[in-house]
């Protein structure tokens, strides 16, 4: 089955971004395809390669890109949330004349389209928030 | 219909909607920090018991653990599920709502 999964929480505020790598994850293991993850509203902070937590704590910009790359999965992070709280891709920084990007590996900058997108194509869509 | 509520009932007005809205037959299941509604004891109790006949309850195993509640105080219809469980339930049913 195919999934779409929203985080609109920031991590380390709240347990959504918690709860949704677990469940991406469980949805991997139980053999499903996950199409999208979109980071929305503060839940764009989950893409900041700059986070740097204690090193007893686990690190959750990080885990995302483990995951992205094992399982080639698409972290969509939209734009204009982005923008308002300073996560920046190499075109938008360029773009809005910034001096640094910190956009996190196996994440991209896009739009709104992309979650109209996965909740077109995919079979189950799961929100995870505050 | 699988419902998802993640705010303690004593906080937030979340599972109170929930119950609300949700046809009969839904299945509800309660993650974070709403799985402070699943314990015996609570001024709760009566109203998921009530609610049990309508709705099918379920609460992640995990939160439970992390937050040091004893599956043993659990209200008896409510079935403990792991993430697996988790995403069977959001398989087994053809959408999921998610109240925050």
């Amino acid at each position: 089955m195919k999934f779409g999964i929203i985080v609109s929480a920031g991590p380390y505020t709240h347990q959504a971004s918690d709860t949704a790598y677990q469940f991406s994850k469980a949805v991997l293991e139980r053999g499903h395809e996950i199409l999208r993850i979109f980071f929305y509203h503060d839940g764009v902070n989950n893409g900041t390669r700059l986070t740097t937590p204690p090193q007893d704590d686990r690190h959750i910009t990080n885990r995302w890109s483990e995951l992205a790359a094992k399982h080639e999965l698409d972290l969509v992070v939209c734009v204009a949330a982005a923008q308002r709280r300073g996560i920046v891709d190499v075109g938008e920084a360029k773009r809005h004349g910034k001096d640094a990007n910190n956009i996190a590996p196996g994440f991209r900058i896009s739009g709104l389209g992309q979650l109209i997108e996965v909740g077109i194509q995919a079979d189950r869509v799961i929100t995870f928030g505050d | 219909m699988l419902h998802t509520v993640n705010k303690s009932p004593y906080e937030k007005g979340s599972l109170d909607t929930c119950l609300r809205l949700a046809k009969q037959g839904s299945t509800i299941l309660l993650i974070e920090d709403a799985v402070y509604a699943a314990i015996t004891g609570s001024s709760l109790e009566s109203k998921i018991r009530q609610a049990s006949k309508q709705y099918e309850f379920c609460v992640l195993g995990p939160d439970l653990k992390a937050r040091g509640l004893d599956e043993a105080k659990l209200i008896d219809s409510i079935r403990v599920v792991d993430y697996g469980g988790f995403v069977d339930l959001a398989v087994s049913h053809d959408r999921v709502q998610s109240w925050l």
